[in-house]
């Protein structure tokens, strides 16, 4: 194993770490200002890869279709925030799963009636093809540094946005004091829609530049979804810094674990062994460090009070 | 004097900079009413969280019984024999008003393990239930789910529940709040009668109540116990009235 | 004798009448939807000791429902084709899983609870597809169903009376446990936590003992689920299937006794009428869900017996 391959994994765990973070910080930022859990959240980011590659392909440019990966996850969750999600608020956990879990069959359904039963694929943008030689001689591809460098100013940008503006006050107020927030004389419907499709937003926005590297297809937002809630419950529910930290760490433990278990094990086994044997230890390894972090912090490493 | 049930020596809680706890002596000696009164915001709530087990102190004792239960869960200090009654009514609510009772039965009885046996049947526990209920007057309504008792009943049950506890000392958080002055009234002629079976550390506005039943006053004023006597000696304590200046209860 | 007494009742006879019918009608197609009936219900009962007594929103039963199922087809694989055998080895191990992940996810509450439970189900899924001599995204296939002493598991029909005894077995198990003092604590720690605690009764233990005794439960039906369809793939541990059991338990009324059957029957009719009319059937199935969440509350024994009630 040389250094610039142990580099390039840890690049690439970065890189996984930051597109997580874009599906958590929506999940955090929807649980903690209107007390939701939203299963949905992966259709959004179908959705808005679905979005990316239509249009991509129908004009040609990537970046026409980013734009339309935003606004159509945008979109699609003010409609269902308006349509249904308003309507759970008040309701218990159970209620918010199922009637979440209905509208990820909804969606993957339409998708499917909409795009046909073949998964789509997205060209990389020109600009971005390539790799790029970084310092200590490790080559890399340009466009997977692109998305690192995307995710770390979309996390800074939001952080701006709620610690600097007046609708991030807003959502500073709606996560700690709703009735305070309603006396103030903020809309809070509004309020919540606004959130709501700006976590849509963020979360299209993953799945187009995720589709990129993968295929664009019904249910390709499950297992990201289901590691993006893994690293909000390490991270604290309702904490973005702790969304941010939590999605770094399982990108980098996901993707190094895959990396090295299988070299591990070779040292004391022989090679086909070591490898499956490896790859499913690694498969579970982030769950295992979920559940030790839980076993020591049951609300997770930056819970808000 | 006798062995005190109930003993905090020098309790203290901080949340930030402010002391809710500040160097809290009390203790409760059998038989005895002991009630814990002061202003909104002295700290009371929290102090019985502490007694009961829900926050833990920064620093200082509680005995109970002579076991240092500082560190027992609050379940462990129930099993103890420290009953407590709610503020808030908690009551199960989905169940009757019998198996609310039931329920503190059979926690007393420590056999909340038992996968098989339908307690409905269980003959001993629901006649025990049923005599905790009739005690506080509610025998006809114990097929009674609680959503649909009134407000008073409510309370009397909150007494049967700690009463199926069969506690070494009973700590009642505000026992008459809500109660009309018909309801209050008759609530003290029962509490009044309770203090045989175990002491009482009563925490109360209702200063009629208060006057009435307690032994002994101890007055909470922002963390601090200010005065602690007999009802005679509280009502002259000069301090106390300018505690209670402008806030008359 | 109260009203829902008699519904029980009822539809108890109507799934065991069904299969009967069909076969009177020379259509055995519904012996095996009647047996996928008793076999779904059988592992909501499972989660409904969780989910409907405890208050518990598990979204990873599917986790042992494919325990169960992978019981099943790895011990056909090694020639130990008997039924109880495989009962017994899924369900403890299904009790140990669920004791090792319970102690831990029962340490939260809420929708931590709701998330950890779901990872800790796909942590399984993963392994299972990873893991060489599991069959990976195959699944494992059963030559022939597995058997049961003195019957033979080959005839429809009696498979189907396997699953139905087993599932009256279950939901005898389930009253007997709701009316004990374990099911007066379990149901008393949904309601209050507080007060249980201030009771001197602890909440941890009697939560953890209701999940392991609900994952095996559940893991039973795995395994029938694996014979049905003589065979097991990892779709049954997958979080598609957890969501599946909680929409059949909410379906037909949450801590109902007869809720996971009532859910059972119509999540399964749904399913095959509209499977059988449209391939977008998933779609409304979704649509359905989504009105009964929002606009019937308690599920359908609500329905036709009236709020739930309770001694």
């Amino acid at each position: 194993m040389t250094f610039a391959l142990f580099a390039e994994q840890l690049l690439n765990g970065l890189q996984f770490g930051v597109t997580l973070f874009l599906m958590a910080a929506g999940l955090t930022l929807i649980f903690g200002v209107m007390g939701l859990i939203n299963l949905a959240h992966g259709s959004l980011y179908m959705v808005g890869a679905f979005a990316c590659a239509a249009v991509a392909a129908w004009t040609g440019s990537f970046w026409l279709g980013l734009v339309a990966s935003l606004a159509a996850a945008a979109g699609a969750g003010a409609l269902v925030e308006l349509l249904v999600i308003r309507r759970l608020y008040d309701r218990d956990h159970l209620d918010q799963v199922l009637a979440t879990f209905a509208l990820i069959l909804i969606f993957s359904e339409a998708m499917r009636w909409l795009f046909g039963p073949f998964p789509l694929y997205l060209d990389m943008p020109a600009l971005l093809q390539g790799a790029i030689i970084l310092p200590g001689g490790i080559e890399y591809p340009l466009y997977r540094l692109a998305i690192i460098v995307i995710g770390i100013a979309v996390a800074i940008g939001l952080h701006l946005l709620i610690a600097r503006t007046r609708i991030g006050m807003r959502i500073r107020a709606g996560s700690s004091d709703r009735e305070m927030i309603a006396a103030l004389g903020v809309d809070i419907g509004k309020l919540y829609t606004i959130v709501f499709a700006l976590g849509a937003a963020l979360a299209g926005f993953a799945g187009a530049l995720v589709g990129v590297n993968q295929s664009v297809q019904v249910g390709m937002g499950e297992p990201v979804l289901i590691l993006a809630f893994v690293v909000i419950v390490i991270g604290g529910i309702g904490s973005l810094r702790g969304a941010l930290i939590g999605a770094l760490l399982v990108g980098v433990i996901d993707t190094m674990g895959r990396f090295l278990l299988p070299q591990a094990f070779m040292l004391v086994m022989e090679p086909s062994a070591a490898a499956t044997t490896g790859a499913s230890l690694a498969s579970m390894l982030i769950y295992v460090v979920m559940a030790l972090i839980l076993a020591f912090r049951p609300r997770g490493l930056f819970a808000p009070a | 004097m006798a062995e005190p049930v109930l003993a905090l020596s020098d309790l203290a809680k901080s949340f930030g900079a402010l002391k809710v706890t500040d160097d809290v002596s009390l203790d409760l000696r059998p038989g005895e009413v002991h009630a814990l009164i002061g202003p909104n915001g002295a700290g009371k709530s929290t102090l019985i969280h502490q007694i009961a087990g829900s926050l833990r102190p920064d620093a200082g004792e509680i005995r109970f019984l002579g076991h240092d239960v500082g560190q027992l869960s609050v379940a462990k200090r129930a099993r103890l024999g420290l009953a407590r009654s709610f503020q808030v009514s908690s009551l199960l609510l989905d169940f009757s008003a019998l198996r609310n009772v039931m329920l503190a039965v059979q926690a007393r009885q420590g056999s909340s393990f038992n996968f098989w046996h339908p307690v409905m049947t269980d003959r001993e526990l629901r006649d025990r239930a049923m005599a905790m209920l009739e005690r506080v007057g509610l025998a006809g309504r114990a097929q009674v789910a609680v959503g649909a008792l009134s407000h008073g009943e409510r309370r009397r049950l909150e007494i049967a529940v700690a009463l199926g506890l069969e506690p070494k000392a009973f700590l009642l958080d505000e026992p008459m709040a809500g109660m009309g002055p018909e309801g209050s009234k008759e609530l003290t002629r029962f509490l009044d009668g309770l203090r045989q079976e175990a002491p009482i550390l009563l925490i109360e506005h209702d200063m009629d109540a208060v006057f009435a039943l307690a032994d002994r006053i101890s007055v909470l004023f922002y963390g601090r116990i200010i005065a602690s006597g007999s009802p005679a000696e509280i009502r002259a304590d000069a301090e106390v009235r300018k505690a209670y200046l402008g806030e008359p209860q | 004798m109260t009203r829902e007494f008699w519904i029980n009742g009822v539809l108890a006879l109507l799934l065991l009448a069904a299969p009967f019918i069909a076969l009177a009608f020379g259509e055995s197609f519904y012996v095996t939807l009647a047996t996928r009936v008793a076999i779904l219900a059988l592992a909501a009962v499972g989660l409904n000791l969780a989910l409907g007594l405890g208050g518990l929103v598990s979204f990873g039963h599917a986790a042992f429902f494919g325990i169960g199922g992978y019981a099943a087809g790895l011990l056909a694989a090694e020639g130990l084709a008997s039924m109880p055998l495989i009962w017994l080895v899924g369900a403890v191990v299904a009790g140990l899983v669920a004791l090792a992940t319970g102690a831990v996810s029962l340490r939260t509450s809420g929708v931590y609870f709701i998330m950890i439970t779901l990872a800790f189900a796909q942590m399984i899924y993963y392994f299972v597809i990873s893991w060489p001599t599991l069959g990976g995204e195959d699944g494992l296939s059963l030559a022939l169903r597995n058997e049961f002493p003195f019957v033979n598991t080959l005839k429809p029909l009696n498979f189907f009376l396997i699953a139905y005894g087993l599932l009256l077995l279950a939901l005898f198990v389930f009253a007997r446990l709701r009316a004990s003092r374990f099911g007066a604590a379990l149901e008393g720690a949904r309601q209050n936590e507080t007060r249980l605690a201030s009771l001197g009764i602890e909440v941890f233990p009697v939560r953890l003992w209701a999940f392991v005794l609900s994952a095996m439960i559940t893991s039973v039906a795995g395994a029938l689920y694996a014979d049905l369809n003589r065979f097991v793939s990892p779709s049954m541990l997958s979080w598609h299937m957890s969501g599946e059991l909680i929409v059949i338990v909410l379906l037909g009324g949450v801590g109902r006794l007869f809720g996971p059957v009532a859910g059972a029957a119509v999540f399964v009719l749904l399913e095959f009428a509209l499977g059988g009319l449209t391939e977008r059937w998933q779609l409304f199935l979704g649509l359905i869900l989504l009105g009964t969440v929002l606009f019937a509350r308690g599920g359908l024994l609500a329905l036709f017996a009236g709020k739930a009630r309770h001694g």
